[in-house]
């Protein structure tokens, strides 16, 4: 990485710690957006706090579909789970043309407003990718290392855990950024439905026509997101080249 | 391949199929009633939710079903039995809502329930799985899409389905529902097919160029990287300025809340998939088929509209059918900020909690990125295999 392109992350991350921690202090930039002497700034709460509960919607979603997913990924590619192979690549691609504002709209009526349906949104959306990219990682293990393995005197779930699931490392990774990105974004739509989050700052200047908060809450959500990409990225191909395998540049 | 295994042997996927049917069949009400559109529902079993010829219909259909499922693995007779299975479950739960529904009120409400959502599921899967596993030709797909929209549309326009809570919805809102669908494809595919007219070249350009094409990559990429409802909210405050400051912009109908900046974002959100892939596609024209090309004369410009596009075009439809299906879903966004689609239904929906609203807008944006999918699946397969 370029002595520039450090510090221009560096440089991000500092304007955004700033921002969310002492969001008075860029009052000015925002005041010119203003009309009727509407406060410039965000006052329902802190910012901070929606940050982090953003943050942990997010976090332990990805978490469970991390879980779930890459089991499920690892089940239907051994022998056993094998009949449900072909039916799991298709469901993979049926499942992306659902758009994920409608899993959180369905899960509304049914379990109630708040953090719930928008867990249950991210959770299951963030199956997806996880569960696609597992079954592309796992697959993708060249057979050579596998008969090695095997030649080795490796039982099942010691080729499982110390060949295939290390080489498929990088590939499950970015599965897993993918569903964080697309958390983050569902997550602010989630306080369309009272979920405590980032969404709350941009829903309210639209709704009291403040486009000082529509823009503070955009541009926090999307530095918040364009940073979190770009440093999973950045630890992906760490572990790609522990592996020493090529790394695939940003494409 | 069959014929090498004994006879009767359980099929794993075939067994939780059945399983979710038995599930659906016996311990999940086939319908909700409700009172009115919006207090809790109470669920209605299948005998309670119809009369006793059609429960014992569709309880024999679904052990059948399941039967076909768990003991047949040829895959014909089981899309044939889930096939079956659907067109009997579909129609007959609106003759339940009509079973249902007191005689002459008007503010009851019947949604399918837990059950019917089950056994369609289940249905779906085994069909799923079996069309998975004939690999059918792209014709044979488009035609089988053509004959489920027409299903679908022959069931709609038959009224076996007017009772049901989700139609009720509909019929009143007939009139702004066709306008934001209007709006919703004119947003979806609009803002695709600028995108191509400006991805296309800067997709080209950036191949030829190397020096542009990480700096174009790395800029779309972190556009795309931005939440949508971010995207929007950024773009409302330029939009609002150009507004009330450039004259001709708001006379062209530009305000910083509505379908501009819905129309601006989802335009940017695209051009990553076209550019990305018509880069990739034009790298993986063989350098032989160049060099020949060039031997036989051809100028670069010829080069590039004989030889390279039309090779490259299945990658390039790829990253098409990519970026339409994400445009599909990312309009129902734009009615947050005022953009209109179906996303207005959804947002009403939630604001009521009336889930056949949320539904009236969620199935059809679900359907249309469905039939999008598969529509440009096969044009991708036939322009593989076409002249070439």
């Amino acid at each position: 990485m370029s002595a520039r392109a450090l510090t221009f992350r560096a440089a991000a991350l500092i304007l955004l710690v700033a921002f969310i921690t002492a969001p008075q202090l860029f009052a000015f930039v925002f005041k010119p957006l203003t009309v009727n002497d509407a406060p410039a700034i965000y006052n329902h709460g802190s910012l901070l706090a929606l940050t982090l509960s953003h943050l942990r919607t997010v976090f332990l979603a990805t978490l469970a579909s991390t879980v779930l997913a890459v089991g499920l990924g690892i089940f239907v590619t051994r022998p056993s789970g094998s009949e449900f192979l072909p039916l799991s690549r298709s469901l993979v691609n049926i499942g992306q043309t659902f758009p994920p504002v409608a899993v959180l709209a369905i899960a509304v009526p049914l379990v109630g407003f708040g953090e719930k349906p928008t867990f249950i949104a991210l959770f299951l959306y963030g199956l997806l990718p996880i569960f696609e990219n597992t079954l592309a990682g796992l697959s993708e293990v060249p057979p050579q290392a596998l008969e090695a393995a095997k030649g080795m005197g490796m039982n099942a779930r010691q080729r499982l855990l110390q060949v295939e699931l290390p080489l498929a490392l990088p590939v499950i990774l970015a599965g897993i950024r993918l569903s964080v990105i697309i958390g983050l974004g569902t997550a602010t739509i989630g306080s369309t439905v009272a979920a405590k989050g980032l969404g709350e700052v941009i829903i309210a200047g639209l709704q009291s026509n403040n486009v000082a908060f529509v823009l503070q809450g955009g541009l926090v959500v999307a530095l918040l997101a364009v940073l979190i990409h770009d440093g999973m990225g950045i630890a992906e191909r760490a572990v790609a080249k522990r592996l020493g395998r090529p790394v695939d540049e940003v494409a | 391949m069959s014929s090498l295994r004994p006879h009767l042997s359980l099929d794993r996927l075939g067994s939780v199929i059945a399983v979710l049917i038995g599930v659906a069949l016996f311990a999940s009400p086939f319908v909700v009633y409700r009172a009115n559109r919006i207090v809790a529902g109470e669920g209605r079993m299948l005998t309670a939710a119809l009369p006793p010829a059609g429960a014992l219909g569709i309880i024999l259909t679904g052990i059948g079903v399941a039967l076909c499922a768990a003991l047949l693995r040829n895959p014909l007779p089981r899309l044939a039995a889930a096939i079956l299975g659907l067109a009997t479950v579909v129609p007959i739960v609106g003759w339940s809502a009509t079973f249902v529904t007191p005689l002459g009120n008007t503010f009851a409400r019947v949604s399918p329930g837990l059950g019917f959502w089950l056994l369609a599921l289940a249905f779906a899967l085994l069909a799923a799985d079996a069309l998975t596993r004939l690999r059918l030709g792209p014709w044979v797909r488009l035609a089988a899409i053509a004959v489920a929209a027409g299903a679908i549309a022959l069931l709609l326009l038959s009224g076996a389905w007017n009772d049901l809570s989700l139609l009720k919805e509909y019929a009143n809102r007939a009139d702004s529902f066709w306008q934001e669908a209007r709006q919703h494809v004119w947003l979806a595919f609009g803002s695709m097919a600028a995108s191509c007219l400006v991805g296309l070249p800067l997709g080209i350009l950036a191949y030829r160029v190397r020096r542009l094409r990480a700096a174009i990559l790395q800029i779309l990429n972190i556009v795309q990287t931005v939440p949508s409802i971010a995207l929007f909210g950024i773009l409302i405050a330029p939009l609002g300025y150009l507004a009330t400051h450039v004259p001709l912009a708001a006379a062209l109908g530009i305000r910083g809340i509505g379908a501009a900046p819905a129309f601006i974002a989802l335009f940017l959100y695209s051009l990553l998939p076209v550019v990305a892939n018509t880069i990739t596609g034009l790298n993986q024209v063989p350098a032989a088929v160049t060099d020949a090309a060039r031997g036989m004369g051809l100028s670069p410009r010829q080069r590039l509209w004989q030889v390279e596009l039309p090779l490259a075009l299945p990658v390039i439809l790829a990253g098409i059918r990519i970026a339409l299906v994400q445009n599909i879903g990312l309009a129902t966004v734009a009615a947050l900020i005022g953009g209109g689609g179906f996303g207005t239904f959804v947002f009403q929906g939630i604001g009521q909690t009336a889930i056949d609203l949320v539904l009236l807008g969620t199935l059809p944006t679900v359907a249309l990125s469905f039939a999008t999918a598969i529509v440009f699946d096969a044009i991708i397969d036939l322009t593989r295999r076409g002249p070439t």
